[in-house]
């Protein structure tokens, strides 16, 4: 599976598109905007779903892009339930499937039971419901569209907006770095849970983001796959820019890929030679106003963050310099 | 704080910004809120004005956290808003309950789109009437102010905290997504010329304060956190002391107080505007964004020999029905137009005990009732 999801930031010689299926339950006609890794995220996430799953989606921008009639994208029986209550109702759809099949009234094969949420509904007004489905262990798939703002609404911050992003509710200025938080890791949270499939994908990455969806799945008990969304609306990035910029966000080791098995950490992209974050944030207009003391605080924190996971995983570490660059003095309140 | 010289100047705005605006004015210095359609603008106006003012704006994990933060803050002293929208406006129910029980001073802003549940996001609505009133459980009184121009959300923005603040409740503002989305040239007046009001504080000895003390007011002063007046917040009934009770002879004073301190005090509370009322002989009641097509409609029907009035809803909580009574023993019929399937028509036909004919004009499509709709009525009548 490594092989599929290496590191390469301009070279798509691995993706053979024959070797995936022909299949779409993510039509086209929806109306996500130029460049929207999320719905492309979203077209391969269902085609690694196949036939026979009921998804459950929360409000978001794939809900309002994806679902107005008669231009709905969805060839799954899909329900669109409110913002906080996504994997609440995904429980009970599979405890309601679950009765079925005892009493034996289900026709054919059980179907999966997939919930779906933005970031704003997975990690803010979302979580209760979902820590309370993985504490009782529903045996679902819980996917997590991660753009790191409320788009839908105009781009507001949420607790999943990296450090230093601009949003409208985090705006820059004189009294302000942008957003002041760090991203919540999510996934260390899903973990935390004990379940037993965890991962995080990208769109960039193709065979590796099929590949989990497919596992997770197939795993018993609840799964929690954390797809990171570029959204060139919101992180003013250029359209052209949203599959490399999911390639940059994985070696800068800022969004690395792993999955958690039964709490056994692995890395399925392996970077060998880190990048600087520079490279990631300079195409990001949301990042436009950091100086260098910020973006090399950013460039600290990844790399602790990343040596950390790398810990956990027993991977070698990779070639961190000369890529990075020099330390610099610490932020001082008001430079 | 705020620049005289900006203030003073006409501004152009939509009513999502006057509020903030009105907010800051009456000294407004905490917002903690969740993006939400069609009221976001307020949290994006508020985020970047606060900081300036030395406030803090805080967004919160959900419209649940954000009531509770300005319940936290306005405990903490500090005068404190949040402004949601349908969806959100249902999350606030139980924490708004808890700002009615341990009467704590807040603003709510409530911007209604069409419902029930995700609705019409991005279309207006009126649907949140009643449950501003009996949203939350259990019997209790509540402010509930409506604004249909843009000046208007300045001006009961800057009413609803000086209220809040007077008499110790949390005070709604029912706006809709046409009046939030509607800019308007306002003339924003200098601080200096805005009443604000001030909670009362205890000046006795902190031994002495009994923070629910029934006062003559009816609204006893609030100790803030950290200044000496040690008291207990609770969401259970509680005794002067603030601690539970259970004992009747405590929990009817109580329960009592909490009513009085509104009721008594309601002439001060109840706002409404009359145009051309005094010898109309059929009246609308309207309020929010359908009051302006109202007008429209009056000057009309006015104009093709119809005696028409309008009686435009300010204070939609408590109703009121003292000003709207003596109308109604003189009026041929009353038309409320409004833009859900009757919710304050059925208040008008509770008072009116037979006395006209009310009818009532609903649209629900999330489209704004037109000045002709209501002209098209009135001929009828």
């Amino acid at each position: 599976m490594e092989k599929f999801g290496y590191a390469q930031s301009q070279k798509f010689d691995t993706y053979a598109s024959r070797l995936m299926p022909r299949q779409e339950y993510f039509t086209m006609g929806h109306r996500a905007c130029q460049g929207c890794g999320e719905a492309l995220a979203v077209r391969w996430v269902t085609k690694a779903i196949g036939k026979d799953a009921i998804i459950a989606h929360a409000t978001g921008c794939m809900e309002i892009v994806s679902s107005g009639m008669p231009q709905t994208a969805w060839m799954h029986p899909w329900i669109h339930v409110a913002f906080e209550n996504t994997a609440a109702v995904a429980s009970g759809i599979e405890t309601g499937l679950k009765i079925l099949e005892r009493k034996g009234k289900l026709a054919g094969p059980m179907p999966k039971v997939v919930a779906m949420g933005g970031d704003g509904g997975t990690s803010d007004i979302g979580l209760q419901a979902l820590s309370g489905a993985m504490e009782r262990g529903h045996n679902f798939t819980y996917v997590c569209w991660d753009n790191e703002a409320y788009m839908n609404t105009g781009i507001q911050r949420s607790s999943s907006t990296p450090y230093g992003a601009m949003t409208t509710t985090s705006p820059p200025g004189k009294k302000s770095i942008g957003q002041s938080t760090w991203k919540k890791n999510m996934v260390h949270i899903a973990v935390a849970h004990g379940i037993p499939y965890v991962a995080t994908a990208s769109p960039s990455y193709i065979f590796d983001l099929y590949f989990k969806v497919r596992k997770a799945l197939e795993t018993p008990g609840p799964a929690y796959i954390h797809v990171l969304s570029v959204c060139p609306t919101g992180w003013r990035s250029a359209t052209d820019m949203s599959v490399r910029l999911g390639r940059l966000a994985v070696e800068t080791g800022i969004f690395p890929l792993y999955e958690v098995v039964d709490g056994r950490y692995r890395l399925t992209v392996e970077v060998p030679k880190m990048r600087p974050v520079r490279d990631y944030l300079k195409l990001q207009g949301r990042f436009r106003h950091l100086r260098d003391p910020e973006i090399n605080l950013i460039q600290r924190h990844t790399e602790a963050n990343y040596k950390l996971l790398l810990e956990k995983c027993q991977a070698p570490f990779p070639e961190f310099p000369p890529m990075f660059p020099p330390e610099e003095p610490e932020l001082v309140a008001g430079a | 704080m705020i620049n005289s010289q900006i203030m003073s100047h006409p501004v152009l705005l939509q009513g999502n910004e006057a509020m903030v605006e009105g907010a800051l004015a009456a000294g407004c210095r905490f917002f903690a809120g969740y993006p939400i359609t069609p009221a976001t603008e307020i949290s994006e106006a508020m985020s970047i004005k606060l900081p300036a003012l030395g406030g803090t704006f805080i967004q919160m994990e959900d419209e649940i956290a954000s009531m509770g933060a300005i319940i936290g803050a306005s405990l903490a002293g500090v005068k404190s808003m949040t402004a949601t929208s349908g969806p959100g406006f249902s999350l606030m129910q139980e924490n708004l309950g808890f700002a009615v029980i341990a009467e704590v001073p807040c603003v709510i802003v409530n911007v209604m789109r069409g419902g029930p549940s995700t609705g019409l996001p991005t279309h207006v609505s009126q649907g949140d009437v009643q449950q501003a009133r009996w949203g939350t459980h259990g019997d209790h009184p509540i402010i509930v102010l409506s604004v249909s121009d843009t000046w208007e959300c300045f001006a009961l923005t800057v009413k609803a905290f000086n209220l809040s603040e007077e008499f110790r409740t949390p005070v709604i503002i029912l706006s809709d997504e046409v009046v939030a989305h509607t800019r308007e040239k306002i003339i924003l007046p200098n601080p200096e010329e805005l009443e604000i009001v001030d909670r009362l504080k205890p000046t006795m000895p902190p031994e002495w304060y009994i923070p629910y003390e029934d006062t003559p007011r009816g609204v006893p002063p609030m100790g803030i956190f950290g200044d000496g007046y040690r008291y207990h917040v609770t969401g259970l009934i509680h005794d002067v002391r603030g601690f539970p009770t259970e004992r009747p002879d405590e929990i009817v004073p109580f329960m009592e107080r909490l009513f009085r301190k509104i009721n008594q005090h309601f002439a001060e509370i109840q706002m409404v505007e009359e145009y051309l009322t005094a010898d109309a002989e059929v009246l609308v009641a309207a309020y929010g964004a359908v009051a302006r097509s109202a007008k429209r409609a009056v000057d009309d029907a006015r104009s093709r020999g119809v005696k028409a009035g309008l009686f435009k809803l300010i204070t939609l909580w408590p109703f009121p029905r003292r000003v709207l009574e003596p109308h109604l023993r003189q009026v041929r019929a009353v038309l409320v137009p409004e833009l859900n399937k009757g919710q304050i028509a059925r208040e008008v036909k509770r008072i009116n005990q037979g006395a006209t004919r009310v009818e009532t004009l609903s649209r629900i499509d999330g489209r704004l009732i037109t000045p002709d709709e209501i002209l098209a009525r009135l001929l009828k009548l």
